[in-house]
């Protein structure tokens, strides 16, 4: 069900939020907020399929056959989190195809984190540990978002990604127990992957252009600086259990604040891949791009197949329509 | 396990390099598939053939030390699972050529082993997506009919090793047929050919080139790493 | 990239959870017919065996009542309190009813 055009009904909504329910699609709700919405769950559906390749890199040379099988569920489950969140999206009125051509004509962003590389088999790990770690933290919040569809395919999206964060560490657990070798790639994962982390919670407090409005409107529950704090809080004792650095030297336990405090973000780098100038931008954007030129034909013959099938035998098609299967 | 025992060790590796070889080249297709909808579903078969590989080589020795140490001439995989995805047309008339067999060949193993009941659901599901697109790319539009048909000729030659000497000729060439007739395809002439050097050669460890490429990346990070455990 | 011709229609999702249990909204997808639909949502929604049935309905055949407060659909109901058995008083002591 998509949205409608209902009389303009502000006190309705603003009743919403206070009493903090859900707003549904058909409800009246400011363009603004439906705007800020689409580009938060866009941005969120795109992270999710280009977020797809980094990991996709390994599957074919995953080096047992039970991380093989891990490892392709949750690429997977990646697809199917990006069609989860497409859908939410869709409710607000655009089609996820608009949603697409937006990504593949750089209109529209996804998480920079994955303008890195996966360079070794522990990058997966660290990805998994970190980078979906730094994930859930954003979006354990948004399960109780204000925008009802949005929230229900964040109850199910982390419901589906616990196992994703633990398979990273168990990963990472077994080289730092491992070979120096891989000991070593362990700890040169980290080292690469430790930082962009830290970026994905987005821009300080002090310069998030829209992080006071999406918390007046119950988009977002927590400041970025806030949530960066707890996934800090949460990373330092994890990795003392692996037995492996964290790389920042300034990283320390702080008494008084009852958090540890962390070295300076390099802010100009975020920019950098934000802007394009990161080491896989073009390869991303590239590869899902050809994906969907080459899919193109294949689309056609199954929407031209429907086609035929609808003038060929009307009633037939009209009786598949509540057809009832078991799964 | 002496029920176990009654599909003897030759058939079990076949049957495991099968449905290892199969996986891998579908999860290959991860990030790459023609809309989202299939990245699940392909995703969903690859996972379905990997569990099955690991039940399978897991009766016949360690799962890993068979999947990543194995050279090139030892495996017992099919020819026809080892060729390259091609374009989406290709893909699917590799599936349908393979899970046809497929689950023939598992629902005549049900009594003796106890994985192919499960096996069989699996590849029926597997057969009822292929069969679906075949119909979809065959009586799609003109590009679509060229291309599959072009991937039914191409793919032929490799059906030899399905159908040949206890194979399953009668059933799987009635299935197959009737599902490439009905989109409106054309079944190449005469039965499957079984003398092509190109048909028969990989249950005796005759493969085809891209194989070699396929083993040296999947193999090359275990081998790297002698003993290590992951 | 692709035109028109190649857009797929969006379906709704309902999926049964056990048997005895009604079929609820799971989310939506896309697919170029019911046949495939059907597939797909079996392959996205039911991945980690929740479902053991599950429709698809065409998202434009489903028509939706509004829920501004002020529609008269659902007012009307909140003041028949004598449909809901706690409207009765019963003396104790009356059992089984």
């Amino acid at each position: 069900m998509t949205a409608t055009d209902p009389d303009p009904d502000p006190d309705t909504f603003e009743r919403t939020l206070a009493a903090d329910e859900r707003v549904e699609p058909r409800d009246w709700m400011p363009d603004a907020y439906r705007a800020t919405l689409v580009r938060q769950i866009a941005q969120h559906a795109h992270s999710e399929i280009i977020g797809m390749q980094p990991e996709a890199n390994w599957i074919t040379r995953a080096p047992s056959l039970r991380r093989k099988a891990i490892l392709i569920a949750k690429v997977q489950d990646e697809a199917g989190h990006g069609l989860y969140l497409y859908g939410a999206a869709e409710t607000l009125g655009v089609a996820r195809e608009e949603l697409l051509d937006a990504l593949h004509e750089g209109r529209q962003r996804y998480s920079s984190i994955f303008n890195y590389p996966t360079l070794t088999w522990a990058d997966v790990g660290a990805i998994g540990w970190l980078v979906d770690g730094a994930a859930i933290t954003n979006q354990v919040p948004l399960c109780r978002c204000s925008y009802g569809p949005y929230a229900r395919a964040m109850v199910r999206i982390c419901k589906e990604e616990s196992f994703h964060q633990r398979q990273g560490y168990e990963l990472l657990l077994a080289l730092a127990k491992g070979t120096d070798a891989q000991r070593a790639m362990a700890q040169d994962a980290v080292d690469r992957w430790w930082w962009p982390s830290l970026m994905m919670f987005g821009p300080p407090d002090a310069e998030s252009p829209h992080t006071r409005q999406s918390m007046a409107w119950k988009i977002k529950r927590h400041s970025n600086d806030e949530l960066r704090q707890r996934f800090v809080d949460i990373c330092v004792p994890q990795a003392e259990t692996l037995g492996l650095t964290l790389p920042d030297p300034a990283l320390r336990w702080n008494e008084e604040r009852g958090h540890f405090d962390h070295g300076p973000i390099d802010w100009a780098e975020f920019k950098a891949v934000l802007r394009g100038a990161g080491p896989c931008n073009e390869q991303r954007i590239g590869q899902r791009r050809r994906a969907h030129a080459e899919g193109a034909w294949v689309r056609e013959a199954a929407a031209a197949y429907a086609r035929k099938q609808r003038d060929r035998r009307p009633a037939d098609a009209r009786r598949e329509q509540g057809r009832e299967v078991a799964a | 396990m002496s029920r176990e025992a009654a599909v003897d060790r030759d058939e079990l590796l076949g049957l495991g390099d099968d449905a290892l070889i199969l996986s891998h080249r579908l999860a290959e297709w991860a990030g790459h598939a023609p809309v989202l909808e299939e990245e699940v579903a392909l995703a969903n078969i690859a996972l379905d053939l990997l569990g099955q590989a690991r039940v399978l080589l897991s009766m016949v020795g360690d799962e890993d030390a068979l999947a990543y140490r194995r050279e090139e001439r030892a495996f017992r995989n099919v020819q026809l699972v080892e060729r390259p995805n091609g374009d989406f047309a290709h893909t699917i008339v590799r599936q349908l050529y393979f899970s046809v067999w497929q689950e023939l060949r598992y629902r005549q193993l049900a009594p003796l082993l106890p994985l192919a009941a499960k096996a069989v659901r699996e590849t029926a599901y597997h057969r009822d997506h292929a069969e679906h697109w075949t119909l979809r790319l065959g009586d799609g539009t003109a590009e679509s009919h060229e291309r599959t048909q072009r991937a039914v000729d191409a793919l032929w030659p490799y059906t030899g090793e399905l159908t040949g000497p206890g194979g399953l000729p009668g059933e799987w060439l009635a299935r197959v047929t009737a599902t490439l007739r009905a989109a409106g395809l054309t079944v190449p002439a005469g039965p499957p050919p079984r003398t092509a050097w190109a048909a028969g050669g990989g249950r005796q460890g005759i493969h085809t080139e891209p194989f070699g490429r396929l083993l040296a990346e999947m193999q090359h990070l275990h081998r790297s790493h002698p003993g290590a455990s992951w | 990239m692709s035109g028109q011709d190649a857009d797929w229609p969006l379906w709704e999702v309902f999926v049964r959870g056990r048997r005895g249990l009604a079929h609820t909204h799971a989310g939506s997808l896309h697919a170029p017919d019911a046949e495939l639909a059907l597939r797909n949502a079996r392959d996205l929604f039911t991945r980690r065996g929740e479902g053991v049935s599950v429709w698809v309905v065409p998202a434009a055949a489903i028509t939706a009542s509004s829920p501004d407060e002020k529609d008269p659909f659902f007012a009307p109901a909140a003041d028949k309190t004598y449909r809901h058995p706690t409207f009765y008083t019963i003396p104790d002591g009356v059992r089984h009813l």
